[in-house]
């Protein structure tokens, strides 16, 4: 088994709004990210993707607030510890990420040199600027980017060029994971491409060791990550890799999401495509028993009443349901 | 009934510049299009290929620099504001962000009661237009009872498409133009926008132009794809013929783009742009 790059145990996050309500976004997560290996978390919005990965950074401000759990990269514990040494210590050097608009992010008064001139100072004040630039164009250089991009403003680059700019500025210092939030939402098919590529490249020349992708677009995932995480309504409701969990989805809440995937191949047109009827419940007052429940096709009265824990079976797979493996794979198979 | 399909929307070499001079943009380059009525025709290109600047002529948002559009055979004249407004009876568009389409102020109810009056709204009393509004709702499975005293942005995305689509179906125009309708929606409620876009035209016999850069989408919704590239079309028939099938490089290229499930999904040829 190769070293665990990133390990939360039990993570609680909460929003706390305007009128003192709790909205526990993140509820009891636990994962693992090995060396070498990507991670995937699927849901539709609204489900606590965004918010996991911000919470990964143990880097709180308000409305988020941190509750119980722990986070661990590298051998190092990160929760708990003083915001202001999160940032200077752990951001960028362990832990980097994209959020999901980046390039609109790039302040379009200065160059992308400053930006990463910023970046490197933030954690040694003592490099010089010509080290910097030479270390920028050797990156670029690797990930395909020409060096003249350095010298340009925000404004002039196009949007997947700019995409890029920022994935290439936050993995300047080799952080040991790297969390992408929907990289690639606001691009179009071939610039989405290109980010792909980047990440996966990323990967493969050792810049970064491990990475978590989140997207909703199921076929990115699939031909992304090692692994996916299914989330619902704040809590993880599959784990699996990423064959199982695109060929033999356990959850019917997996299993619904499955069937609402639309790619250009053969035998779509014929394809009865499956929605999930009805909408995420509201997580100020989450129900007692499964949060799915309310939407599910498979519904039994024990679902609403009790809290439903993960099922572990087997090799790294679980699953949040009442009902056996054998049994869900059985209806799926009626239909 | 004959079996020659009545053309609904028809362009003959539609030509948009923007600019001047040097700095002279061609948009949209000597387009030629006809389109069935009763079908969904998909407008797939990259961006900057000039979809959404054809869509706003359709629309007659824009003026052409060149060429004529053709309603129903007839040559399409909005030169009035009052033949603009007859034309826009028959035309309307969905839009690709759900949260800016809404007049915040309103509720609801105002917003579909809205699309009653622009109808035929005079001749009809309270409870009809209430059913009428209750069976708009039915349609895209929205419930109007929970609808009713709730300002839009309490709606999810999804929601609001399906709200826009609610407008559509009281209003019942001949042609519906929705430029890029699921992209800002969650893939996992898109499959239930375009399904609504297929009961239109089944249910009511509606054209309605798809405008997308997923091709995936394109495939599935639609039953003439029309490729268009650098503002000029480059393929177009049957979506079976042109996706299964492509014969242009760029139409194959954009099918190689998206993420495929059952097929590899080749990486290896990437080419990082310069641009």
């Amino acid at each position: 088994m190769s070293k665990v790059i990133l390990e939360v145990n039990d993570l609680t996050t909460k929003y706390i709004t305007r009128f003192h309500e709790d909205v526990y976004a993140v509820d009891h997560v636990s994962l693992k990210v090995e060396e070498g290996k990507s991670l995937g978390i699927a849901g539709e919005s609204g489900c606590g993707k965004s918010t996991l990965a911000l919470s990964l950074m143990g880097y709180y401000f308000p409305p988020l607030h941190f509750t119980s759990g722990e986070i661990i990269i590298d051998g190092q514990r990160i929760t708990g510890m003083d915001p202001d040494t999160v940032r200077r210590t752990i951001l960028g050097t362990e832990i980097a990420y994209i959020p999901q608009a980046a390039m609109n992010a790039l302040n379009p008064t200065r160059k992308i040199i400053n930006f990463i001139e910023d970046v490197i100072l933030a954690h040694d004040p003592k490099v010089s600027r010509k080290d910097i630039y030479d270390l920028a164009r050797e990156r670029f250089e690797i990930l395909g980017l020409p060096e003249d991009v350095l010298q340009k403003y925000p404004v002039e680059l196009s949007g997947g060029m700019k995409q890029r700019t920022v994935i290439a500025v936050s993995v300047i210092l080799a952080p040991k994971i790297l969390i992408a939030d929907e990289p690639s939402s606001a691009l179009d098919v071939t610039s989405q491409k290109m980010v792909i590529k980047m990440l996966l490249d990323l990967m493969e020349k050792g810049m970064i060791k491990s990475m978590i992708f989140i997207t909703h677009e199921l076929p990115l995932l699939y031909n992304v990550t090692d692994d996916i995480m299914v989330m619902y309504a704040g809590q993880i409701v599959e784990k699996a890799t990423a064959q199982e969990a695109v060929f033999d989805p356990l959850h019917p809440y997996s299993k619904g999401l499955m069937g609402s995937i639309i790619v250009p191949e053969k035998g779509l047109r014929n394809l009865k495509l499956s929605a999930i009827p009805g909408v995420p419940p509201n997580l100020k007052k989450p129900p007692t028993g499964c949060r799915f429940a309310e939407r599910c096709k498979y519904v039994i009265p024990e679902c609403k009443t009790h809290p439903i824990d993960l099922r572990e079976t087997g090799e790294g797979r679980a699953y949040r349901c009442i009902f056996s493996e054998e049994y869900l794979r059985k209806v799926y198979q009626i239909g | 009934m004959a079996d020659k399909i009545s053309s609904c929307l028809k362009g003959e070499g539609l030509t948009k510049i923007f600019g001047v001079g040097r700095r002279k943009t061609l948009a949209v380059d000597h387009v030629d299009f006809d389109f069935c009525e009763g079908k969904i025709v998909s407008i797939v290109g990259e961006s900057g290929s000039g979809k959404t600047t054809l869509a706003k002529m359709l629309l007659g948002l824009i003026k052409p620099t060149e060429g004529e559009i053709y309603f129903q055979g007839k040559k399409r004249d909005i030169s009035s504001q009052k033949k603009r407004r007859e034309y826009w009876k028959n035309i309307q568009a969905i839009f690709q962000d759900p949260y800016s389409s809404f007049n915040i102020f309103n509720k609801i109810d105002a917003v579909l009661l809205d699309c009653i009056k622009m109808r035929d709204g005079k001749k009809l009393t309270n409870e009809q237009k209430v059913a009428m509004m209750a069976e708009a709702c039915s349609f895209v499975n929205l419930k109007f009872d929970e609808l009713t005293n709730k300002y839009p942005f309490e709606l999810s995305g999804g929601q609001m498409q399906r709200l826009m689509i609610a407008r559509i179906f009281i209003l019942k125009p001949k042609v519906l133009l929705a430029d890029e309708p699921t992209s800002m929606i969650d893939a996992c409620s898109r499959a239930t926008i375009l399904d609504m876009l297929m009961k239109l035209r089944d249910e009511i016999g509606m054209t309605i132009v798809f405008i997308t850069h997923d091709i995936g989408l394109a495939y599935y919704v639609s039953d003439t794809v029309y490729i268009m590239e650098h503002g000029r079309i480059i393929e177009s028939g049957s979506a079976d013929e042109v996706i299964l099938h492509p014969k242009e490089a760029y139409t194959q290229r954009l099918i190689s783009d998206v993420p495929k499930i059952h097929e590899e999904w080749d990486l290896s040829t990437v080419q990082y742009s310069v641009s």
